[in-house]
């Protein structure tokens, strides 16, 4: 028994080290672990709470359904980030890049008035281009003067910030008596058979069936399908174009990218270009799928700072984004559930916890030296 | 007479016994035995790889051994941290400083043991007192108020050992010291070698360079593959002997090449004017010219305009006055793209921070300048498999070891990844190649491959520009040498008439003007 422990032990450090997946559930297991340590504190059980999270996520259709909305947008925010990892720059700009991808897809879907199969691309085109703009502008600046692109985009982050808010008072686009803009138009509407769903005939057939009657109650769209092609599109581009390998080259070593020829700082710019119309493409799927509009906001919404977290998740590969934004759509999503009946819990645990899987995973050193340590004293006693 | 004879009135201060090291399946050091004597200079001799640091590591308890023993003055003991090998008296100059550059050199040496006086203020005074004093004693002058980052390679090395030695340090481990100083800075730190051992301190100087060896080690442990392969006693072999233990076969060091008539001018600067990252004049109004099928070469001692010169021809840096000139075309002030396109290659300088993307592959590495090219890529696509097969071939051609294309270039010993660049340069057959200090860092075996490698392009009609602060490579391998003094070409000999005391003279600045 003991000698098998010492094995189990021993497995598990080579899982935990060598194999970066192993690495990132170990860290998930952490986090959940500390969220845990916090819940006892607050005076709560924590199995009740974890138990009540995951039947909230699984238990039904719509919840399901709930989870990949709240995904969508974080796995394209994370593979923003995630693809300025991979060729050497920290954009911390999606925030903002996301705003401005949310305001012109608005725009456009308010002021536009096209055909039916017309309307979406075009929308989600302009707003791609729009925030890949405002994602260059970081880029032209680093390539351009040196300005560091955390610096740049961090600003940018909040001149798009009151740029929204700015237009929302802005007559013609602001709805009267509200915060709000305009709702688009039905043609610029993402959503799954949502005039079928409103319909008397498709009322009746839901009633009939509540499987999909529980499943259509909720927004959903074709956001998660663009997303999960948007990671495959990225990781083709990174691995496998030539394109890439420029990029990447300039990521690892601009200097050597350089000597070989290959123009930094012009793939300084299309990398945040790209970057930025990913987070963009995020804002985006989010009014046409989601919200139909924007609103006023107070503070940063977090959909880039949390895409920041999905990116470290992934450890930065692209298909990994897909499941990270997963899992932090369940955990949020999840999260709100153990905040009502029965458990009551703030919000602000989930947060932790969240906080507490993004910290284990940004210190894998530290990780592999607790395992290594008692893995050395259980191999040698 | 024989090592065991020669050591044995001698007293021993470490005893390493039997150390194997294991790194997965890899056996980095296999049951080596080292023996260190007061007041003695032991070598470390072995190529890039062979596992001198891993053994140094050891010593200085920065890995722990799988096996074997240590002990010091005859008792045993367990190094886990450089703490307690300090404790010991045992201090580690690192190759690459470990120093905090916008700090003065005395507070470099004093860092982390500052004297204080009550209330835990720190005592600048008596530290600048004992930093003189050590200085003195030991006849390594420095000056304790200047900033680190204004002071010479040669300096910050000083100050490395001043901090061991201040740290209480007997045995001092020197990794690779030479490898940054020029040839006047390393016959001064073997006169200081020789004063430390004098004062009884026992030094172990690790190094794949068999002439400073022979100068300043009394005994040399060859290690090879981490094998232990034996202890000799210098004064009783020489260089040819330890490069054949360290190598595993004969080594010639002259460079076999036949004479060869050079052909028609093809490679020209004229007045080229280049300043330095700080805006002063490096390349000053300098004038040369290559001839297709010669070697020139170019010595000088470091920070006299080579650097400048190179990234002025290589698109790196902005020229600002004057003209470079390549088979007839002008390729002033190109970018490195169209340097490249006008067949100049270029082994650059920095292997790691130039040469190579140390994160991708050999395979990816090879096509650093030609990945958008058919049969690399077509349509934008990359095709991974010719690419493959292209690494697959050059690694064959240049004996690049592991023979596997998916290594990365990182997991490479520093020989192996010159031969990456090296077999990447010459495979765009350029016109020029440029060959910047292509020696640096490597061990006998792998410079002669270098060497051969220049030679077959000149062979091939080619010209070569070869840049080093080597003087003996510089004169072995060029067919013409010029001297490059404060910026500028202060003399151009024949490698047949020239004398290694009048390029010497010239690298000085003393030179025919």
């Amino acid at each position: 028994m003991k000698i098998k422990f010492k094995e189990l032990r021993k497995s598990i450090y080579i899982f935990a080290t060598e194999k970066t997946i192993g690495f990132t559930l170990i860290s998930i297991f952490l986090g959940l672990v500390v969220g845990a340590i916090f819940l006892v504190a607050a005076g709560f059980n924590p199995f009740q709470a974890y138990w009540i999270m995951l039947i909230g996520i699984f238990s039904k259709p719509s919840y399901i359904s709930y989870t990949i909305i709240r995904a969508t947008p974080l796995i394209l925010t994370g593979l923003s980030i995630a693809f300025a990892f991979k060729t050497g720059l920290f954009n911390i700009g999606a925030e903002g890049q996301f705003i401005i991808g949310s305001v012109a897809a608005t725009a456009t879907g308010y002021f536009l008035h096209l055909p039916l199969l017309i309307h979406i691309p075009v929308v989600i085109i302009s707003a791609v281009i729009a925030a890949g703009v405002w994602g260059g502008i970081a880029g032209y600046f680093k390539a351009k003067f040196g300005v560091h692109e955390v610096i740049s985009t961090i600003m940018l982050n909040w001149i798009a910030l009151y740029f929204q808010n700015f237009l929302i008072y802005t007559k013609g686009f602001q709805k009267p008596g509200g915060e709000t803009s305009y709702s688009i138009q039905p043609t610029a509407n993402m959503m799954i058979l949502k005039t079928w769903k409103q319909s008397e005939a498709g009322r009746e057939w839901l009633l009939q069936h509540p499987f999909w009657k529980d499943l259509l109650r909720t927004p959903m769209n074709w956001g998660f399908i663009i997303a999960i092609l948007m990671a495959i599109l990225v990781w083709f581009v990174l691995n496998k174009t030539a394109l890439g390998y420029r990029l990447r080259a300039v990521g690892f070593n601009k200097f050597a990218a350089e000597y070989g020829g290959i123009n930094v700082n012009k793939n300084i710019i299309i990398s945040m270009f790209i970057a930025g119309a990913l987070a963009g493409l995020a804002g985006a799927l989010q009014v046409v799928g989601v919200s139909h509009k924007v609103t006023l906001i107070a503070a940063m919404e977090g959909y880039g700072f949390d895409g920041i977290a999905v990116a470290l998740i992934a450890n930065s590969n692209a298909l990994g984004c897909i499941l990270a934004g997963l899992l932090f759509g369940a955990l949020k999503y999840g999260g709100t559930k153990i905040q009502m009946f029965p458990v009551k819990a703030p919000s602000e645990v989930i947060s932790i916890m969240i906080g507490s899987i993004v910290f284990f995973i940004s210190i894998p050193k530290l990780i592999k030296v607790i395992l290594s340590r008692k893995n050395k004293k259980g191999g040698t006693k | 007479m024989g090592y065991e004879n020669a050591t044995r009135s001698l007293t021993k201060v470490i005893e390493m016994k039997n150390i194997t090291k294991k790194f997965g399946d890899f056996v980095a050091n296999d049951s080596v035995n080292l023996d260190i004597f007061k007041g003695k200079v032991h070598a470390l001799l072995g190529e890039n790889g062979a596992g001198k640091s891993t053994l140094m590591n050891i010593l200085y308890g920065l890995y722990s051994p799988t096996s074997g023993e240590i002990l010091i003055n005859g008792k045993k003991v367990n190094i886990t941290n450089p703490n307690i090998a300090i404790d010991h008296g045992i201090g580690m100059v690192h190759q690459h400083f470990m120093l905090i550059t916008p700090f003065t050199v005395a507070q470099n040496i004093i860092l982390g043991r500052e004297p204080t006086s009550k209330m835990s203020v720190l005592n600048m005074k008596k530290a600048l007192m004992d930093v003189k004093e050590i200085s003195e004693r030991y006849g390594l002058y420095v000056d304790p108020n200047a900033k680190v980052e204004d002071i010479s390679v040669g300096m910050q090395q000083r100050v490395e050992i001043l901090k061991a030695l201040y740290r209480g340090a007997e045995i001092l481990i020197l990794d690779e010291p030479t490898a940054v100083l020029t040839p006047q800075e390393i016959v001064e730190l073997i006169q200081i070698i020789k004063n430390l051992t004098k004062e009884g301190k026992s030094i172990i100087l690790i190094s794949h360079k068999l002439k400073e060896i022979t100068e300043a080690a009394d005994f040399c442990l060859i290690i090879r593959r981490g094998k232990h392969i034996d202890t000799v006693v210098v004064s009783e072999t020489d260089e040819a002997g330890l490069a054949s233990k360290m190598v595993g076969r004969e080594v010639s060091f002259s460079v076999a090449k036949e004479d060869k008539e050079a052909g028609d001018e093809i490679f020209s600067i004229k007045d080229l004017v280049v300043k330095d990252n700080r805006g002063i004049i490096a390349v000053d109004k300098l004038n040369l010219s290559l001839k297709k099928g010669e070697i020139f070469g170019l010595a000088g001692i470091d920070g006299n305009g080579q650097t400048e010169l190179l990234e002025a021809i290589t698109g790196l840096r902005k020229v600002e006055s004057g003209q470079i000139m390549i088979n007839g075309k002008d390729i002033t002030n190109n970018t490195p793209f169209q340097v490249i396109s006008k067949k100049i290659s270029h082994i650059p300088e920095d292997r790691q921070k130039r040469g190579l993307v140390l994160d991708f592959d050999i395979s990816e590495n090879t096509i650093l300048e030609n990945y958008y090219k058919n049969p690399f890529a077509r349509k934008g696509i990359l095709q991974y498999k010719n690419i493959k097969v292209y690494a697959k071939e050059l690694i064959n051609k240049f004996d690049v070891r592991p023979k596997d294309e998916a290594k990365m270039a990182r997991t490479l010993s520093g020989g192996n990844q010159q031969k990456v660049i090296i077999a990447r340069e010459v495979s765009n057959n350029p016109d020029l190649l440029i060959a910047a200090q292509p020696t640096r860092g490597l061990d006998v075996g792998a410079i002669e491959f270098v060497h051969k490698s220049l030679i077959e392009q000149r062979d091939n009609d080619k010209a070569v520009f070869l840049i080093s602060f080597e003087l003996d490579e510089i004169m072995n391998v060029s067919d013409r040498i010029a001297v490059i003094y404060e910026g500028k070409i202060v003399g151009i000999e024949d490698a047949k008439d020239a004398k290694i005391e009048t390029l010497g003279l010239m690298m000085a600045g003393g030179g025919n003007k």
